[in-house]
């Protein structure tokens, strides 16, 4: 298909999609709906994965899906279906008309109001069409070449779950009784390998590496990402416990991430209006160390946490969440600012089905200036976490206890591997122990933290 | 409701669907050659219901329906799915999902064996066409219960979500399986408060069942008490120690221990690509002899159960583990066709748009002979844990996690005060030979798991005895012992 034949399939397509989710949102109404609000996703996806040089899957398909949801007053329901016919449809508007009438009045209930609604103008730089492009032995060679870079890297590299190539684009509609309605396109490639390695004694250690992009462009190539798994498998071979101490902590970028994402679960409004986070109410006090400031931008370019509007329709936008470890603002949709008697944030996330809840956009704690050999260089005695197992972390209490590995620090230097592991301690300590924070932010998602020092928390082991 | 009754007609009658389409669409998928080709067809309707604050804040219904195709030639896997189930969209599929073999046609199938009928779960209404005012009493029985527990509980929230599956899946081999799979789940959860201090606390059930399952002991008051109980109890959780020590653990969902440390290690397809610690493994001790650990997806109404698998296969009891001694896989074709061992009937899958692997069905531990309370008696300072949220495995180094939400100290043979939630951190392959002690107590978990794999989530039971495992790295923050180095 010609790149012009491929535009016109997707304009009508799209034009046919706004329709239907215009008229789903006029019938409702109808139907004697207060308001009403529909989303239309649609999607394609691609993904091979080749082990040990041999195809092993090749998944190929596309699918569509759509949602109502409707409110009678402050009472609202939502329904969802796969089936685009006229009666699937039907039976989508009539059973949420239906459904509203068993919920509860929630004065704080309804859609945005009109003068909230709107979009980011001009070109976002979301969607990029070559993520298709390649044919397919084109898409598996990708695959190929990744696996084949990691298990020629060392002899030790012995076995493979595999090497992947992935494609995907999506496209969303979101219209309202309002008026309102918009749409937008997101596209994505990703490469990555999982090399298995293996002592002489037959230990075997797993790790991985990935490139994601949105366009084909800016995807690493498939040998870089061979290697670099290769890498980060070989030096958790020999992996011994650590002895239980407390000691400083190196989080690497791949784990710093979770810090942020705490700090999420803490400020995101549904846990603040329930309480149900130890942030909760703390809105202008010191929440963390100076150093730390926290942003979330849904406007960036091409960014992962990118869209022109969120969840309801309300353009996107910059917010400072922690400036200088003050918190500054939650993070809220429009139910949960209503809630707390603030402004939406623009933050709403909305699925098919049920009430919309909070998301980030491009969400990143700002970097320092030393570099991470730095950070580690400054420590005689310590751990550089490389990846958690398990969840063990508590928002009510701020209670953190996770399964852990990675390597151990002496003197300055990353010495050997170890695991079967535990890091414990508080998050209300924890946020003011953040002691450094390194140069090298870089967004591999739509959370991005630099590597970090965390002082103060006990590692638990022999 | 007849219309549930002939179950096996579901597909035929909604779609039209003929054996003659089926052996057509069939024929597609082997086109360009291939060993084996399947469909599954899936309807999934289903219901969700929440409670804040005492209000039904949130109602949603929905449907979802699709058909994937695959095809294997040798080690390959070709899929594609269409969420659109006329004749052109599943050839279409058919013939996508072909492209990964690349030889002659193979002749097309004629004629398909059913699977003998089961019922494991023979609701005559399924929950989700039960009456919704009868849910929505559930959860403000639940909120009321809760609430008036303690003063101390603010805060409550109270979730209940059914569905009903229905599959249809056949194969090249001739397979020709339907099923109608309900399953329904309530849970609820509290926060507790003081001044300066707060707790959560959660609990809840289900199963493959119908509404009036939550009208017995098992009802709305149950879960919400227990909720409530846990949240008031970790207001008064002292830290955690940390280090390995004696871990006892409850009965019931603290299987979750086996779940991790070896159920995801024994599922044929991490072993056919030796990539779990388990690899190679079969007919070697992996357990304490006390230990017997079993697969069992033919358990009536329960949440990991199946009349047959998502290949169309039925389910079965499997042993795992027998006196301590590895003896098996949990297969599905592929992986049986593979490696030349038995289809345990394992193959599963989240949805249509998913490929089959093998997955855990219900899986626990058999109960031993010691009584819990000389099981506790016998420790002098452990941990003793009742209550977990989620676990994870690396497989192939063998070292899985689980969280433990309720957890007490062991002192001198005795349970003294409650601990607050820490991960436990242990090696699959000898976390059981280390167990020495097993209760007479098995009990499965209330229905509320759910188990991730590859990004597919399917619903599971896990279950154990009261168990005693001699060591067992804790991750809490208090230090037995104070010496070591600090910086």
């Amino acid at each position: 298909m010609s790149s012009t034949e491929l535009e016109a399939k997707n304009t009508k397509l799209q034009t046919d999609l706004r329709e239907v989710a215009q008229d789903i949102v006029a019938r409702a109404m109808k139907g004697g709906a207060s308001a009403a609000e529909c989303v239309v996703r649609e999607g394609d996806e691609f993904s091979t994965l080749v082990r040990l040089g041999q195809v092993e899957t090749l998944k190929e398909s596309g699918s569509k899906s759509i949602g109502v949801r409707v409110f009678f007053g402050q009472r609202a329901a939502s329904t969802y279906s796969s089936d685009f016919s006229k009666e699937g449809l039907d039976r989508m508007v009539k059973s949420a008309l239906e459904l509203a009438k068993i919920t509860s009045e929630d004065p704080f209930g309804g859609i945005p109001d009109a003068s909230q609604l709107g979009q980011l103008q001009g070109n976002l730089d979301l969607y990029h069409e070559d993520v298709y492009s390649l044919h397919g032995a084109a898409r598996i060679d990708y695959a190929r070449r990744a696996e084949k870079a990691a298990l020629d890297f060392d002899p030790r590299i012995k076995n493979s779950e595999g090497g992947s190539f992935d494609a995907a684009t999506g496209h969303k509609v979101l219209a309202n009784s309002h008026g309102f309605v918009g749409e937008y396109s997101r596209s994505y490639c990703s490469v990555a390998a999982v090399p298995i390695a293996q002592t002489d004694e037959g230990a075997m250690q797993r790790d991985y590496w990935y490139s994601v992009a949105r366009t084909l462009k800016k995807l690493d190539a498939p040998e870089k990402v061979g290697r670099i798994a290769a890498e980060r498998t070989l030096r958790r071979l020999g992996a011994k416990k650590a002895k239980t101490a407390t000691v400083p902590i190196v989080f690497d970028p791949m784990v710093s991430t979770s810090i942020l994402e705490h700090i999420f679960e803490g400020i995101n409004g549904d846990s603040v209006y329930r309480g149900a986070s130890f942030l909760a109410g703390k809105l202008g006090q010191k929440i963390a160390g100076d150093n730390v400031t926290v942003i979330d931008d849904g406007t960036i370019p091409g960014g992962f946490g990118t869209a022109p509007f969120d969840g309801e329709g309300i353009p996107t936008r910059r917010t400072v969440v922690i400036e200088n470890g003050v918190l500054k603002s939650y993070l809220l949709n429009t139910y949960t600012a209503k809630k707390l008697g603030l402004q939406t944030t623009a933050n709403a996330a909305r699925g098919l089905a049920g009430t919309p809840g909070i998301g980030p956009g491009n969400y990143f704690l700002q970097p320092g200036a030393k570099s991470p050999k730095e950070l580690v260089a400054g420590i005689k005695e310590g751990l550089y976490v490389t990846e958690f197992l398990g969840q063990g972390v508590n928002l009510v209490t701020g209670d953190y206890s996770r399964g852990a590995s990675g390597l151990w620090i002496q003197n300055g230097e990353i010495t050997y591997p170890v695991e079967e592991i535990t890091v414990a301690g508080n998050l209300k300590d924890l946020f003011f122990n953040i002691s450094e924070i390194a140069n090298d932010l870089e967004f591999r998602g739509s959370v991005a933290a630099p590597t970090i020092r965390i002082d103060g928390l006990t590692v638990g082991g022999e | 409701m007849d219309k549930y009754k002939d179950k096996a007609r579901f597909f035929f009658e909604h779609y039209g669907l003929t054996e003659r389409d089926l052996e057509r669409y069939l024929g597609a998928a082997l086109s360009a050659g291939g060993d084996y080709a399947d469909l599954y067809f899936e309807y999934l309707s289903s219901t969700a219901l929440s409670m804040d604050e005492s209000m039904i804040k949130s109602a949603s219904q929905g449907i979802s329906a699709g058909c994937g195709v695959r095809v294997v030639s040798g080690e390959r896997t070709g899929y594609a799915y269409t969420d659109d189930l006329s004749s052109d969209r599943i050839l279409h599929a058919a013939k996508t999902a072909a492209l990964i073999a690349s030889a002659p046609a193979r002749a097309t199938v004629a004629g398909f064996q059913k699977t003998a009928a089961r019922s494991l779960y023979p609701v005559t209404l399924p929950s989700v066409d039960a009456e919704i005012s009868a849910k929505v009493e559930l959860l403000m029985r639940a909120d009321k219960t809760a609430r008036g527990y303690d003063p101390r509980i603010k805060e409550v929230r109270a979730n209940y979500g059914d569905e009903l599956r229905n599959i249809l899946v056949v194969a090249s081999d001739g397979t020709f399986a339907e099923d109608s799979q309900p399953l329904a789940r309530m849970n609820v959860s509290c926060i507790a408060k003081t001044e300066g201090n707060s707790a959560r606390g959660t609990s809840g059930g289900g199963g493959r069942v119908a509404l009036d399952f939550f009208f017995g002991d098992k009802n709305p008051e149950f879960f919400a008490r227990e909720s409530a109980r846990q949240a008031i109890l970790q207001l008064d959780a002292r830290e955690a120690p940390a280090g390995e020590m004696e871990v006892v653990l409850g009965p019931g969902w603290p299987g979750v221990l086996l779940h991790e440390a070896v159920g995801h290690g024994l599922e044929a397809d991490f072993n056919r690509k030796k990539t779990s610690a388990f690899a190679g493994l079969i007919g070697k001790r992996v357990a304490s002899e006390k230990c017997t650990v079993v697969d069992n997806g033919t358990m009536p109404w329960r949440r990991g159960s199946l009349n047959v698998d998502d290949e169309g296969e039925p389910t079965q009891e499997t042993v795992l583990i027998e006196k301590g001694i590895l003896k098996g896989y949990l297969s599905d074709k592929l992986s049986s066709r593979l490696m030349g061992i038995a289809d345990t009937g394992n193959g599963r899958r989240e949805s249509y748009e998913h490929i089959p692997m093998p997955r855990m069905t219900n899986t626990y531990m058999l109960a031993g002979n010691d009584n819990p309370e000389d099981i506790i008696r016998s420790v002098k300072h452990g941990v003793y844990a009742v209550n977990f949220g989620g676990g994870q495995v690396d497989i192939t180094n063998g070292k899985f996690v689980f969280s433990a939400s309720e957890a007490y100290m062991i002192e001198d043979g005795k349970i003294t005060a409650p601990i607050k939630g820490a991960t436990l951190i242990g090696n699959g392959p000898d976390v059981l030979t280390r167990v020495s002690m097993v209760g007479n107590d098995l009990k499965l978990d209330e229905g509320v798991g759910t188990c991730g794999k590859d990004g597919q989530a399917v619903p599971v039971g896990v279950g154990i005895p009261t168990l005693k495992v001699d060591r067992l790295t804790v991750g809490g923050t208090a230090r037995k012992d104070p010496g070591g180095f600090m910086q």
